[in-house]
Parts: C-alpha cells; sequence; structure tokens
C-alpha cells in the first residue's frame, strides 16, 4: 500500500484540516458512482478512503509517523527488529520453551499459556493441576515501616492503613532496631474458610538521627566542646533520646574522651557521649600571645616513635 | 505471511534446504502452505530466523550447541515476557495494593 500523505497529496505535516479538504475533493472525483466508466477509479477511491482513515484518526497517524504501523495498519515489527524485542511480546510466546523436547505450539498465546509461563516461572500450581489440599491460610501482608530514630528508640504506637483499608495499631517497643520484623498475628489476609488469616509482618526502618547513633543499647552521641570547657572543665546540657540532662566535663579533657550518662540508653544501656575539641579557628590575638610565651611543663613529644618504623 | 524462498532472499549465503532442516527441528515454527509446496512465515517467525540466522552462520555456533542454547534463551524469554505480563497486570492495580506487592517483593528480596 502507498504511502497515505502521497495518496492524499498533502504534506507530512499537513493540518488536520487540511488532510480533510483533500479528502473531499479526492474522494469526490473518484468516486466509483461518478467514474463508471474509469476501471481503475474503484481501486483508487479505496486508497483514498483507507489512506484518509489513517490519516483522520490522530492516534493512528501519531503510531504511522513513529513507523509503529504501516499504511494498511498492520503493526510492525519494533524498531531495530532484533529477537529481543518480539520475544518479550505476547506474539513471541510462539517460541515458549518446551519442557521435554518440542511439542505442538498449537497456535497463538492465550491465557492458558500466561497461566503456565507464571506457574513455571514462579513454581506455583495454578488451575487443573494444582494438588488438592485443605483450606488455604491467609496470606501473610509484608509492610515495611519507616520509622524516625527518637522513635524507634523510644518506643511509639503507630496507625499503619493497610492494603485492604484496615487499620491497625502497631506497637513499637521502645529499643527496636533496625531490620527488626514485627509480627502481628492474625492481621493478614483472611483465610479460606476454616483456616486462619495470615499475619502482619513489618519490617521496621530506623531512620538515621543527625546527632545520635546506636551501638547495641547505647546510644553514640558525639560532642563538640571549646578548647575552654575541654581544658578547664564545664557543666554542659546535652541531649539524651529521653531530653536534655547536665553532663559534667571534668577538667583536661582530651579530644576523643568518652565519657558515660549511665542508664540514658535503651534497655538500661548507657549514653556515650564523645569529646570534639574544637580549636578556635577564628582570630584570638590573645590565645596567640599567650601560647607563643607558654611552655608546657609536660614536654614529651606527641608524636615520639612515630618516625622510627 | 510471506514464503520461504522471499525471506532466503533477505539473507544472502543462506540456502532455503538449511532453513527447511531448522523448520523440522522445530527451531522455527514456520507452516506449510495449504498447497503443501512452500513454507509460510510470520512477522514473529522471520525474526526467529534472523536470530538463527546470527546464531548459526554468523556466530558459526555447532549444530549441537544449538538446541541447548535455543533453549535456554527461549526459558529467558518466557520468564521475561511472565515478568512483564505480572508488571502490566501490576500497573493496573489501585496505588495501595501496588504498594503492597513491591513491599513485599523488597522483603522478600532482602531474605
Amino acid at each position: 500500500m502507498d504511502d497515505p500523505y502521497k495518496v492524499l497529496g498533502v504534506a507530512r505535516d499537513a493540518a488536520a484540516e487540511d488532510i480533510r479538504k483533500a479528502y473531499r475533493r479526492l474522494a469526490k472525483q473518484w468516486h466509483p458512482d461518478t467514474n463508471p466508466d474509469k476501471p481503475g477509479a474503484e481501486a483508487r477511491f479505496k486508497a483514498i478512503s483507507a489512506a484518509y482513515a489513517l490519516l483522520s484518526d490522530p492516534e493512528l497517524r501519531a503510531r504511522f509517523d513513529r513507523g509503529e504501523i504501516d499504511a494498511a495498519g498492520a503493526e510492525r515489527a519494533p524498531a531495530g527488529g532484533g529477537w529481543r524485542d518480539w520475544a518479550e511480546t505476547g506474539r513471541g510466546a510462539r517460541y515458549r520453551s518446551q519442557p521435554g523436547g518440542f511439542e505442538d505450539p498449537g497456535g497463538g498465546f492465550d491465557e492458558a499459556d500466561l497461566e503456565e509461563f507464571l506457574a513455571r516461572a514462579f513454581g506455583t500450581r495454578t488451575g487443573a493441576g494444582a494438588r488438592p489440599r485443605g483450606p488455604m491460610r491467609g496470606a501473610d501482608i509484608r509492610a515495611t515501616l519507616r520509622l524516625p530514630f527518637l522513635d524507634a528508640a523510644r518506643g511509639a504506637v503507630r496507625t499503619v492503613t493497610l492494603p485492604d483499608g484496615r487499620t491497625v495499631q502497631l506497637t513499637i517497643p521502645a529499643g527496636t532496631e533496625d531490620g527488626t520484623v514485627l509480627r502481628l498475628a492474625g492481621q493478614g489476609m483472611p483465610g479460606e474458610p476454616g483456616a486462619p488469616a495470615g499475619d502482619l509482618l513489618a519490617a521496621v526502618e530506623v531512620e538515621p538521627h543527625r546527632f545520635f547513633r546506636r551501638e547495641g543499647r547505647d546510644i553514640l552521641l558525639e560532642l563538640p566542646v571549646t578548647l575552654k570547657e575541654a581544658v578547664l572543665g564545664a557543666r554542659i546540657e546535652v541531649p539524651t533520646i529521653a531530653g536534655p540532662v547536665t553532663l559534667t566535663i571534668p577538667p583536661r579533657s582530651a579530644d576523643g574522651s568518652r565519657l558515660r550518662l549511665r542508664g540514658r540508653g535503651v534497655q538500661g544501656g548507657h549514653q556515650v557521649v564523645v569529646l570534639k575539641v574544637l580549636v578556635p579557628t577564628g582570630v584570638e590575638p590573645e590565645l596567640e600571645a599567650f601560647l607563643k610565651t607558654w611552655t608546657p611543663r609536660d614536654r614529651t613529644n606527641p608524636r615520639a616513635g612515630m618516625l622510627d618504623l | 505471511m510471506i514464503t520461504l524462498e522471499e525471506v532466503a532472499g533477505r539473507f544472502p549465503g543462506l540456502a532455503p534446504q538449511e532453513v527447511v532442516l531448522w523448520i523440522e527441528r522445530r527451531w522455527l515454527r514456520a507452516e506449510r502452505a495449504a498447497d503443501g509446496g512452500t513454507w509460510l512465515l510470520t512477522e514473529v517467525d522471520v525474526a526467529r530466523l534472523s536470530l538463527l540466522v546470527e546464531l548459526r552462520v554468523t556466530l558459526d555456533l555447532d549444530e549441537e550447541a544449538m538446541p541447548v542454547v535455543l533453549s535456554l534463551l527461549d526459558q529467558l524469554y518466557d520468564a521475561r515476557r511472565a515478568l512483564r505480563c505480572l508488571l502490566a497486570a501490576l500497573e493496573d492495580q489501585p496505588e495501595a495494593l501496588r504498594r503492597a506487592v513491591l513491599d513485599a517483593a523488597a522483603w522478600q528480596a532482602r531474605d
């Protein structure tokens, strides 16, 4: 079949209105009733009608322009033409693998084929081949529950909406760790008559916290302190998962010192505060002047032995 | 539908008898013409034929290796087709159900 644009004598980017006009003009000209003596008139008229049928339908026209269908409206092989393009379509099922030799494929793709594919691909049994069995327990519902760090550490109650519209209350015990699976027995899908419902399984994903980290039952907190606080000692308000508490920084605390707040972790654990001593980065003339004249009493070289490897 | 002779002409150096052999081995599922003379191929069959030519002629794959390779390929595409069907079916489901299935799938993957 010829290019429908040529048949109608219009440009490829012609407006719908122009296509309609061209069609009307040509259809009148080549109508078989008005051309009884011209032998080719009927074929020409049919070609014109077919071309118009294709180009007047915006969707068909677009598909033709993209090369997905030919002028007769038949599907074309997808671009590329490789086996993969066909193999994954329904028509590719003509070449489905045959267990135990090649039987007669017996025509096209139908629902039974799909069931068989699914059964073979996922090892499920469907349809006539199903094994006799008792009433099936309901399926488990599996969900992922993202929790803020503090909710997981302190414990929380969440209302969860299930796919079937039910809502259930999930109690998250204090100290729940990332990856914990909470099981609510009987809250899954209903079973067949005489069989129990499935369970609701919620895998907890704990979001990281800006300041706190979990290490077993302990909560780790990195605490920035100034040089002055580290040298002279201080009493500082620090956050814990249960609210701020006052922490005593002993004088002469080194960078990286670990201070323990007893019982401030989860499930009897502690909060461990790791000091991070900040050296002032702004201009501090007095400090600099002092350090220039300062001779430490402890004269040991902190890098002693590092060079003799 | 296109005849075997017509399509063989598209692959230079491919003898129609070779293709008949492939049909007899069911590597290619062409159908006999009504008059029993030649073989008829659909577009899918033509694409399949290019695959066979690619494997057997271009890559010069062993005759004995062909059934194994084809069987593995066909199984792979069975699986991909099945997966596509499932994903397409999933696309049509309500958002909540889709999420539940995808959640469950992710859940399976972490085990």
